[in-house]
C-alpha cells in the first residue's frame, strides 16, 4: 500500500455514486495495485501528469503493454486519459485538485498572517485602535 | 483591520483577498512602498524580512532574504511589473539562491495590490496567481512524499471500514 499516490475516499465516493457495489470498487482497486509496474504508473502520475508514451518509453516492454496497465488502473478508477493535441495524458483527477487544494490552502494562510501583520505595523506606526471586529471576517 | 473575502479559484490557481483598513490610503500605501515596514510584514513572524533592494518602479527589482530560526536565509526576488501610486502595484515574486540569482526551475507567482477607499479607511484587493500550472506542482512536488503519506492514511481507512461492512 505504501505506492499510492491519489485521494482513495473521494474516488470511491464517486464510484458508489454511479451504482457499484463497494466490494467491487475494492476488487478492481486490490487487483490494480497488485502490480508492481502499475503501481510505480500511478506513483508517477500522482506527481506529475505523464503521457502514455511518456510512461511506456520508462518500462522495458511494449507501448500495447504499458496501455494495458493503463486500461486497468483507469478502470479502477484511480486515473483518467485525457487527449491532449497528439498524445494521451494519463493522471489521478482527484490528486490533482488535492494539490492545487493545499497549494492554495497554503497561500491563503500565507496572506492571512500578512494582512494581520500588515494591521500591527499601522498600529504600531500610527497609533491605530486595536484591531476591529467589522463584520465579515471569516472565522 | 478585518479579512473581508477570501476566493480560491482552483482552476486558475488564483487566489483574492480583500481586507479593510482603518487607515488612510497612504499609510497602507506605505506598508509596501517603504521596505522597513515592508519588512515587518512580508515574511512569517519565524522568518522576518530583509529587503537589500527595493526600487518600486516599473521594471524595478526588490530582492530579499527572510532569516528563519536556525539562521537559514531563503532567498526572493520581486520583479515590479506596474506601479500607480497609491492605488496600484503588481508584480512578480520568485525564489533566489544565496547569491541573489533568481532560481528558473522555481515556482513564479504574480501579485496584484489593488487599494481604494472606503468607508472611512482604506480597502485593499490583492491578487496572487501561479504564473503555470506546472509552477504549482513544482511547488507541490517538493512537499510531494508528505502528500504520499497522507493518501496511505486514507487508504488505511477505506480497509477498515470496507471489512466492517
Amino acid at each position: 500500500m505504501r505506492e499510492l499516490g491519489c485521494h482513495t475516499p473521494l474516488l470511491i465516493y464517486n464510484q458508489m455514486v454511479v451504482g457499484r457495489a463497494p466490494d467491487d470498487v475494492v476488487d478492481d482497486l486490490f487487483h490494480a495495485l497488485s502490480d508492481a509496474t502499475r503501481r510505480d504508473i500511478l506513483r508517477r502520475c500522482a506527481v506529475g501528469e505523464p503521457s502514455v508514451s511518456r510512461l511506456a518509453a520508462s518500462y522495458p516492454m511494449s507501448f500495447a503493454a504499458v496501455q494495458k496497465h493503463v486500461v486497468v488502473l483507469e478502470r479502477a478508477g484511480l486515473v483518467t486519459k485525457e487527449r491532449r493535441g497528439r498524445e494521451q495524458i494519463v493522471r489521478t483527477d482527484a490528486a490533482t485538485l488535492d494539490r492545487a487544494r493545499r497549494v492554495l490552502d497554503d497561500l491563503e494562510a500565507a496572506w492571512r498572517e500578512r494582512v494581520a501583520q500588515m494591521s500591527q505595523v499601522l498600529r504600531a506606526h500610527h497609533g491605530q485602535q486595536p484591531a476591529n471586529s467589522k463584520t465579515g471576517e471569516p472565522a | 483591520m478585518s479579512v473581508m473575502s477570501i476566493d480560491k479559484d482552483y482552476d486558475n490557481l488564483t487566489i483574492t483577498l480583500v481586507s479593510d483598513f482603518e487607515a488612510p490610503i497612504d499609510q497602507v500605501w506605505d506598508l509596501w512602498a517603504d521596505p522597513r515596514k515592508l519588512e515587518r510584514w512580508w515574511g512569517p513572524p519565524t522568518y522576518p524580512a530583509t529587503f537589500e533592494k527595493h526600487d518600486l518602479t516599473a521594471g524595478g527589482e526588490a530582492s530579499y532574504y527572510m532569516t528563519g530560526p536556525e539562521g537559514d536565509t531563503p532567498r526572493g526576488w520581486w520583479l515590479i511589473t506596474s506601479v500607480e501610486r497609491p492605488r496600484t502595484l503588481e508584480f512578480s515574486d520568485g525564489f533566489a539562491d544565496q547569491d541573489g540569482n533568481r532560481k528558473d526551475d522555481m515556482p513564479v507567482m504574480t501579485v496584484r495590490v489593488t487599494l481604494r477607499e472606503h468607508d472611512g479607511g482604506t480597502r485593499m484587493e490583492i491578487r496572487s496567481k501561479f504564473e503555470s500550472r506546472e509552477d504549482m506542482e513544482r511547488l507541490v512536488d517538493m512537499g510531494a512524499v508528505e502528500g504520499l503519506q497522507e493518501a496511505v492514511g486514507q487508504m488505511d481507512g477505506l480497509l477498515v471500514r470496507s471489512a466492517g461492512s
